[in-house]
């Protein structure tokens, strides 16, 4: 049975191996990049019905990032409305025949966690500075200093394990079902897969933005209580 | 002469799914009651706490996943069988 943890290069781009996964990362890339170029292209105060249905698109991650943060949602409605986007579709890839999701892939999900991960410290360092950001490392009290490092690192770790076992358990199970039955027989497991996917997109995006809020509103708050010797 | 090491590293796969598997039930299980009592007696309240209860299943869910994790490791990745 072939590996869920390893993949194989389809051909070589110079001395860079090149995967299934990374392939159809770049043509989702491509794609959405595209198709947010021709969908912004020729905005109107009455919008058609395309750029209304975005809009709500738009409209949704607004509500969502103001519901979970309590902020305004500007700052972080590009980089959480891409992440859900993308996951999303990266999961829903594999409607089409002959796709394998590339977020059934280790090396996917570990690129999503590390870009939220410095996300988290980007947007931290953003609403405190260097010292407000380091200081809620400090945030109950110095002694938690090595817990408060090790939960940075086992969250987006967290991220990656939870995206990966999802979406690769789920093209796992339909692949053992397609080999012990017949064509039509996997049908309710690939239905059960995408909501699944739709699932997990979500929840990713919202554990990026409760972490993201968590930093921006320590590190906000922190410089009152810890730079008041500094002019 | 059987092969040791692959032996347990298969049963100790089975037993991290199936153990591993039944905390987080029993969990989910509590999780979701909770939220239906919450969703009777709040209705309007639901938003708020699907989207919680979304967030907290997945967190209680990666547990499970954890173990799904170590036994794939086990099954296909396992350093001391190459």
């Amino acid at each position: 049975m072939k590996s869920p943890l390893g993949s194989v290069a389809l051909f070589h781009f110079g001395p860079v191996p090149v995967t299934a996964a990374v392939l159809t990362t770049w043509v989702i890339m491509i794609a959405m990049t595209l198709g947010a170029i021709l969908v912004t292209r020729r905005l109107s105060l009455v919008p058609s019905a395309t750029q209304a249905f975005f809009e709500l698109l738009v409209e949704t991650v607004d509500s969502q990032i103001g519901d979970t943060m309590r902020v305004a949602p500007a700052p972080y409605r590009a980089f959480i409305g891409t992440l859900f986007a993308f996951i999303f579709i990266a999961n829903w890839s594999s409607l089409v025949p002959g796709i394998e999701p590339p977020t059934a892939h280790l090396e996917t999900d570990a690129a999503l966690a590390l870009v939220v991960f410095v996300a988290v410290i980007w947007f931290g360092i953003r609403a405190g500075g260097v010292r407000g950001y380091l200081a809620t490392f400090a945030s109950p009290n110095p002694v938690m200093i090595p817990l408060n490092f090790i939960e940075s690192l086992t969250r987006a770790f967290s991220l990656l394990v939870r995206l990966f076992g999802n979406v690769m358990s789920g093209v796992f199970v339909i692949g053992i079902v397609l080999s012990l039955a017949g064509l039509l027989v996997p049908v309710p497991l690939m239905a059960l897969d995408l909501l699944t996917g739709a699932v997990q997109a979500y929840i990713f995006a919202v554990l990026a933005m409760v972490f993201i809020a968590g930093a921006v509103g320590e590190a906000g708050a922190a410089p009152h209580t810890f730079s008041q010797g500094t002019p | 002469m059987m092969n040791w090491l692959a032996l347990v590293s298969i049963v100790s796969a089975a037993v991290a799914v199936s153990f591993g598997a039944i905390g987080p039930a029993l969990a989910e299980g509590r999780a979701v009651a909770a939220a239906m009592d919450a969703l009777a007696r709040q209705p309007e309240a639901a938003n708020t706490i699907s989207r919680t209860l979304f967030v907290g299943l997945a967190m209680i869910e990666t547990m499970a996943i954890y173990c799904l994790v170590i036994a794939l490791l086990l099954l296909f990745a396992n350093p001391f069988l190459k």
